[in-house]
């Protein structure tokens, strides 16, 4: 890993002007993402994870969308390209796998065509070269049969063959950067654990960083090196994996936490469900966005918007306001606390 | 449970195979979806069973089976010791009541240009409970129960968010005061923290009301956090049925044990042997002979291809249908 971040954003804004007010779907967001990592984006519906991911392909076309802060990538911002400029990085550089993946295909189209499609536009590479290296590709992504199956439609496929598929077209170029939005999401715990294992391969075979966008925790545990937690489009917890999950800093995050049963280990009585739903982000609190949810929430949360810095010993950064020494006391004194 | 108390919902041998026809004018049948094939299962009154499996592996079509959404291709359902398998329509009226049914998807399980109180009093209206004035009381008192405000009373599904849907669908179940509440997937379309609210919510109910669940889902660990006795499910059959304790701590049915092992813990530190299953679920339509499981169990003999295993007790209520039972004996 050399010293520069591969890919590195600073400061990143996303709002919408809609009818109702201006929607601030993600708040000064910043991270870095590293060659050769998974960098996990935790949040719940509504939290701005995809559309920060949807932001750093410069898909977010919408004519009343306002951005500020920069995505450097390589040493350019590319905020500041022309899309047609972007056209050479999308897919070829950076390149993105979408949640759903009985949607994201073309149903009209075969599933050869429409990997090869980027093979020939950014490599280059005439019909039959195209070919040869999508069966490569159908086959490194587990497809059993390539020959057979090239030429089939989408439908034609399950879930988790369609999900290779994409996987397989995020991949054709050799991007430096993977974008996963909720790869797994749709699909069986089965095939889940298939895909997972698939991604965590190629990303090895590839040397690519990963930017794995989900709202499973367990997922992240699995497979992301660094992990950030997102709540209405702010970042209140980010750190390296280990650190984050042995000691979690944000109450969201312990809320989170608490409200999966957990497999291994004894069965609870109840969840600790956090009370209320996600604010509004048309109009969110002063102070911290969290604020009307959190139970220890005090005076200056009202206040004062905590910023994303270092506050614990462990060193990964987190947004609240409560001292390491109080954390760790409330913390200890709720239930599902362990 | 005990074993001498009644069962409140018994199923035997219920099969449902829908029909693949082809032909426009003259429809012949030329195939067949083996959605659910002889399923047995027991309903004690106050216990939550959860039915767990992969999509396509039935769990819904038998849910849907138990209160007659769909007519059976064969079996027998009793409940609370009346068959209920030939009820027709009117027949099966009265017994709407005893039994209701919470739909996954909050979002469209809702009529969009009702108000909410319209949607939780229909039930009280179509069954003639109560006069006009009783009824929008317990609509109130539903809302309540169910933790949203009776001022909600006149507002429209759209103007609530997934979780407070979900709470309208279980007050429109609760509604009749049911004894059997049949739960298909009510929280997967839910976030993670909300999920936790709603799966308290029919935790508490069944505390207070002393009603029985059907609870069936395809996330491992929240029908681990809510049931007494799970039923596992793939392509049509049970092929596991233990107390919930017991097919976590040792899962009899390497189908089990693999579902279980693929459920990712969030806890980086815990290493895990976890086995991936190559390849996906069989078609329906023509399962594999013998052990259904067998082209994807690593455990698989000759004998698996050729016959196919009976669903036989292992331990107390610990029932798998498998020729190389795991986990016995320790």
């Amino acid at each position: 890993m050399s010293g520069a971040p591969l890919l590195e954003v600073r400061d990143l804004s996303v709002s919408f002007r809609t009818q109702d007010g201006t929607v601030h779907a993600v708040d000064g967001v910043s991270f870095t993402v590293n060659r050769g990592e998974v960098l996990g984006i935790v949040g719940e519906s509504g939290s701005g994870k995809s559309v920060t991911a949807m932001t750093l392909m410069r898909l977010v076309l919408d004519q009343n969308a306002v951005f500020s802060g920069e995505v450097l990538f390589k040493g350019r911002d590319l905020m500041q390209l022309s899309q047609g400029d972007m056209l050479q990085v999308r897919g070829k550089q950076i390149s993105m796998i979408f949640q759903d993946p009985m949607t994201s295909l073309n149903p009209v189209y075969r599933v050869g065509w429409q990997i090869d499609e980027q093979l020939r536009a950014h490599e280059g590479l005439s019909a039959k070269q195209a070919r040869r290296r999508t069966l490569e590709l159908l086959g490194a992504v587990g497809i059993p049969n390539p020959e057979a199956r090239i030429d089939d439609y989408p439908h034609q496929f399950s879930g988790g063959m369609r999900q290779r598929v994409m996987i397989a077209m995020g991949l054709s170029c050799n991007p430096d950067v993977l974008i996963a939005d909720e790869p797994t999401t749709a699909l069986d715990v089965t095939i889940q654990a298939q895909i997972l294992e698939l991604i965590g391969n190629l990303q090895r075979e590839f040397d690519s960083a990963v930017v794995l966008i989900t709202h499973d925790l367990g997922v992240v545990a699995e497979v992301a090196d660094r992990v950030a937690v997102m709540y209405a489009g702010r970042i209140v917890e980010y750190g390296e994996v280990g650190e984050l999950f042995r000691g979690p800093q944000h109450p969201y995050t312990w809320g989170l936490l608490g409200s999966i049963s957990r497999l291994d280990r004894p069965r609870q009585r109840r969840l600790a469900a956090i009370s209320g739903q996600p604010p509004s982000l048309i109009s969110l609190p002063a102070g911290c966005s969290f604020r009307p949810r959190c139970p220890f929430a005090f005076d200056r949360c009202r206040a004062e918007r905590p910023a994303l810095e270092a506050r614990s010993r462990s060193g990964h950064l987190d947004a609240c306001l409560l001292s390491p020494d109080q954390k760790q006391a409330r913390r200890a004194a709720t239930p599902e606390a362990s | 449970m005990s074993d001498t108390a009644a069962p409140l919902l018994r199923a035997r041998g219920v099969r449902k195979y829908f029909p693949i026809k082809r032909g426009v004018v003259f429809q012949r049948e030329v195939a067949r979806v083996h959605a659910v094939d002889d399923v047995d299962l027991d309903l004690m009154p106050g216990e939550t069973v959860g039915l767990v499996g992969e999509s396509g592996c039935g769990k819904s079509t038998f849910g849907r089976c138990l209160i007659r959404l769909h007519d059976l291709t064969e079996g027998m359902i009793e409940f609370d010791g009346q068959d209920i398998s030939t009820l027709d329509r009117k027949q099966m009226r009265p017994l709407r009541r005893e039994i209701q049914m919470v739909f996954q998807d909050p979002y469209a399980s809702l009529n969009p240009r009702k108000r909410v109180g319209t949607i939780i009093g229909d039930p009280l209206r179509i069954h003639g409970v109560g006069a006009r004035g009783d009824v929008n009381k317990r609509v109130q008192e539903l809302l309540e129960l169910v933790g949203l405000s009776p001022e909600h009373y006149n507002r429209y599904p759209h103007e609530f968010s997934g979780g407070q849907r979900q709470r309208i669908g279980v007050a429109r179940a609760l509604a009749l005061s049911p004894r059997l509440i049949i739960a298909d997937e009510p929280v997967s379309a839910l976030d993670v923290s909300i999920q936790a609210q709603v799966v308290n919510l029919l935790s508490d109910l069944q505390d207070d009301l002393g009603l029985t669940y059907l609870f069936i889902a395809h996330d491992l660990s929240v029908v681990r956090h809510v049931s007494d006795r799970i039923a596992v499910m793939y392509l049509g059959k049970i092929v596991e049925l233990a107390p919930a304790e017991e097919l976590y701590d040792r899962p009899i049915h390497p189908y089990s044990e693999a579902l279980l092992s693929a459920v990712p813990v969030p806890d980086p530190d815990v290493e895990r042997e976890r086995i991936v299953l190559q390849g996906d679920v069989p078609s329906p339509i023509t399962p594999p002979g013998g052990c259904r499981f067998h082209p994807r169990c690593r455990y698989a003999t000759d004998i698996c291809t050729t016959t196919e295993p009976p669903l036989v007790k292992h331990a107390e209520q610990h029932l798998a249908a498998c020729h190389h039972p795991l986990n016995l004996h320790s």
